[in-house]
């Protein structure tokens, strides 16, 4: 076991602690006592989480996080492309959320996909009177303006939930008046401490009104698989549902990046469901394993080794006809892949990152900079729980920093006392660093950029971070800091 | 499982009636659940001889979340095993007491507090639906049947009939329907015919007429139900006879709400509004 545990030259338990101690040392003593077990130094061999998560955010501290609604517009329903999604509530969640997470959708806009801002924009009136009338229209609407869109999803938004408008039942009576799955999702911002929750209830609609109400048109095979919690962003599922083809499986539906209703719909069929982004989908998962007898396994798109790994560990559940056909797709791309580290390691080689994004990607992505010869220092969550932080103990380095939903101020006073090469975060924290003179990538986003899933996303991946980290315009930059 | 909500003017003791009708039902064996959905939280208080129960939304304050909070922090058992939630909220004035209602029974929901061997759950709800979230007991999936306590008072029939009105509006979308009225008597005249009438407008019927008896407030000086407290008393056996009534109620009706100036009618019928010349309206006493 020992050898498996990787150090890191100058990070020791001790450093690490003493930095946290120092970082909350300037807090109020409630505040110290709240955050405290939120931060930690990572125990690679006890594979166990070393920081508590899933708490509300402490008042007054910054936070990354989002909320409920966010969760089930941005992540789970919104990137469906086949139905129209509706943000029930006043204009600003929908207009804020249209389109910011690049996850992209193939169709034509207005037959086969919908990408617009559909909102029922409440006034005082809606507020005072119900929205219940106006909701109902607004779907007859919808309807009548796209007859071919195969559903409509109700999103609430917080005013909904305060006056108790029951969408519920205004969702049932439209549903039957207009023969189209409609599908209400009480998913209003303040409930839950993050977007988490947000996909708990969306997970909790598919399960309650979509799944097991299709069947697919072709007869079933041994290797019909579905690739759960696979969101596009930036066009991952182009790059990874292709590499699962090519390895011979059929993947009937992606959840739910570029995804269609009745493929998700009818995915209770399926042999086996792959699962990419376990925070925000392992609910459905868990609910096909028990409702449908479905097994499921995870695996990471992220970088050639953890490539292969997953790949090979999906092939062993497989025939030998899979299991020839994954280590021909292996054989093929690893000399491709051995192309690409030896154009960019050089150049990369030794250079530290920092990351905090949402509950997956922190763990994901560290095998893919491994790839390139960095090392993960610190690493973070917005919104994971202690399945998380397991499952990213033994990906981590040993006594790097982890930290839970941390503050503007934690962040920063880690990245000034680590001083990593690049940090990997949202749009809230970019514009921070880079004024610090760290360079900085989008990783909720991929930064404009993208695929980063997959053999084609990993030369993209190295690419990227070459850019950002060995731009020359960083010895321009005097930092004040 | 039959699920159901008293409603009422405010102070015409829905609280009360309904704790002795639990009672009443669980004295002839019955399993309930009391939901109170009242930020003044006073409707398990003679069930668990308590000030007040620690409700969901005080503990949600406490514990910053509803997500931290558990099932069996909130839901306390009381006389004949009657289990007894308050949902709570704000004081007066401020905050959302709607939401409370809305968020505690989505919480007792999801945390499994509808279980099989109930045969009732109660939902006492304050005074008037005044937002979705006093709605919410009626929403669909929920409570099917309402009984609407008042008196032979006016402004209680203004309220009883304004209820019948949200009712009916429920019930076009939903199975909700109403179970009856129930009388809680005031002494005024000839209020059980006037009930009774009233009944019969709404297309429903009395279900019960609880006579007037300060053995009710005896025993809710010592936080108890008449029925726990003078168990061999005449009023107990009132509320004995509408549990045993409501237990055995198939009259379930959409009801068909008066128009003002028909409610009028009854009241000048009975002698509870006074006939009076239309020219005289506005006129002050003197003028007339």
């Amino acid at each position: 076991m020992s050898e498996n545990i990787r150090k890191i030259e100058g990070i020791t338990k001790e450093s690490t602690e003493a930095l946290i101690a120092e970082t909350l040392s300037v807090y109020p003593e409630k505040a110290k006592k709240k955050r405290a077990p939120h931060i930690g130094a990572n125990d690679q061999g006890s594979g166990s989480a070393c920081v508590k998560s899933n708490k509300k955010t402490v008042p007054g501290v910054m936070s990354a996080r989002g909320c409920a609604y966010a969760g089930a517009k941005g992540v789970v329903w919104g990137p469906i492309r086949d139905m129209v999604h509706v943000s029930h509530g006043p204009v600003g969640c929908g207009w804020y959320s249209w389109g910011t997470r690049r996850n992209m959708v193939s169709g034509i806009v207005g037959v086969t996909s919908f990408p617009m801002q559909f909102t029922s924009d409440f006034q005082e009136k809606d507020i005072v009177y119900g929205g219940d009338k106006k909701l109902k229209t607004l779907l007859e609407e919808a309807h009548d303006l796209f007859p071919l869109a195969k559903g409509i999803s109700v999103l609430s938004e917080c005013p909904v939930g305060l006056i108790g408008d029951d969408i519920n039942s205004v969702a049932k009576t439209s549903a039957k008046e207009l023969d189209l799955p409609i599908i209400p999702c009480n998913c209003e911002g303040f409930r839950g401490v993050s977007q988490s929750l947000g996909h708990h209830i969306s997970n909790d609609t598919i399960r309650d009104y979509i799944i097991g109400t299709r069947e697919y048109a072709e007869p079933e095979s041994p290797y019909d698989i579905a690739l759960i919690g696979e969101y596009n962003i930036g066009g991952d599922a182009w790059s990874t549902k292709p590499l699962l083809e090519e390895c011979g499986f059929n993947v009937k539906a992606v959840w739910t990046g570029d995804g269609e209703l009745e493929k998700i719909a009818a995915t209770h069929t399926v042999k086996l469901n792959v699962i990419h982004c376990y925070r925000s989908m392992n609910y459905m998962c868990k609910v096909m394993e028990e409702k449908f007898g479905i097994p499921w396994i995870e695996l990471n798109f992220f970088g050639p080794t953890k490539i292969r790994e997953s790949l090979r560990k999906l092939a062993a559940l497989f025939d030998d006809t899979i299991k020839e056909k994954v280590e021909a797709v292996i054989a093929k791309y690893d000399p491709i892949m051995q192309e690409v580290i030896e154009r960019y390691k050089p150049r990369l080689d030794g250079k530290k990152v920092m990351l905090l994004v949402g509950g997956l990607r922190p763990r994901h992505t560290i095998g893919a900079y491994e790839d390139l010869g960095m090392d993960c220092i610190g690493s973070g969550y917005e919104f994971a729980h202690t399945d998380d932080y397991d499952r990213t103990a033994p990906e981590m380095p040993d006594a790097t920093v982890v930290y839970d939903d941390p503050s503007e101020y934690e962040f920063e006073k880690f990245a000034d006392a680590l001083k990593p090469d690049l940090i990997g975060s949202g749009i809230k924290e970019k514009y921070v660093f880079q004024k610090m003179g760290i360079p900085f990538r989008q990783m909720h986003s991929w930064d404009y950029s993208g695929p980063y899933h997959g053999y084609k996303g990993f030369e993209v991946f190295a690419r990227d971070v070459d850019m950002a980290i060995n731009s020359p315009t960083w010895k321009l930059v005097q930092s004040p800091f | 499982m039959r699920q159901i909500a008293i409603y009422g003017k405010g102070g015409i003791g829905k609280s009360t009636t309904t704790q002795n009708t639990v009672a009443g039902l669980a004295s002839i064996g019955k399993k309930v659940m009391i939901v109170g959905c009242d930020p003044k939280a006073d409707s398990t208080r003679l069930i668990l001889h308590a000030k007040a129960q620690n409700t969901v939304m005080d503990l949600v304050r406490e514990l910053g979340t509803v997500e931290d909070l558990e099932l069996e922090e909130v839901m306390k058992v009381g006389y004949g095993n009657v289990k007894c939630v308050e949902s709570g909220g704000p004081e007066p004035g401020v905050g959302c007491a709607g939401r409370g209602v809305i968020t505690a029974i989505n919480f007792l929901e999801e945390n499994g507090a509808y279980t099989p061997d109930l045969d009732f759950v109660f939902y006492d709800v304050l005074g008037d639906v005044v937002c979705g979230g006093f709605a919410m007991p009626i929403r669909e999936g929920k409570a099917e049947e309402i009984y609407i306590v008042c008196s032979g008072e006016m402004m209680a029939m203004y309220a009883a009939n304004n209820i019948a009105k949200g009712i009916l509006k429920y019930a076009s979308s939903g199975k909700v329907r109403l179970g009856g009225l129930i009388c809680n008597s005031r002494n005024t005249d000839r209020e059980d015919e006037l009930i009774m009438a009233l009944a019969a407008r709404l297309g429903t019927q009395m279900i019960h007429f609880v006579p007037r008896d300060n053995q009710v407030q005896r025993a809710e000086l010592r936080r108890m139900t008449v029925i726990e407290y003078s168990p061999e008393h005449k009023q107990a056996n009132e509320y004995r006879t509408l549990a045993q009534k409501i237990a055995d109620n198939k009259m379930l009706v959409v009801p068909t709400p008066l128009e003002m100036e028909e409610l009028e009618d009854l009241l000048m019928e009975f002698g509870i509004m006074e006939v009076d010349d239309e020219e005289n309206v506005g006129k002050a006493e003197g003028a007339a």
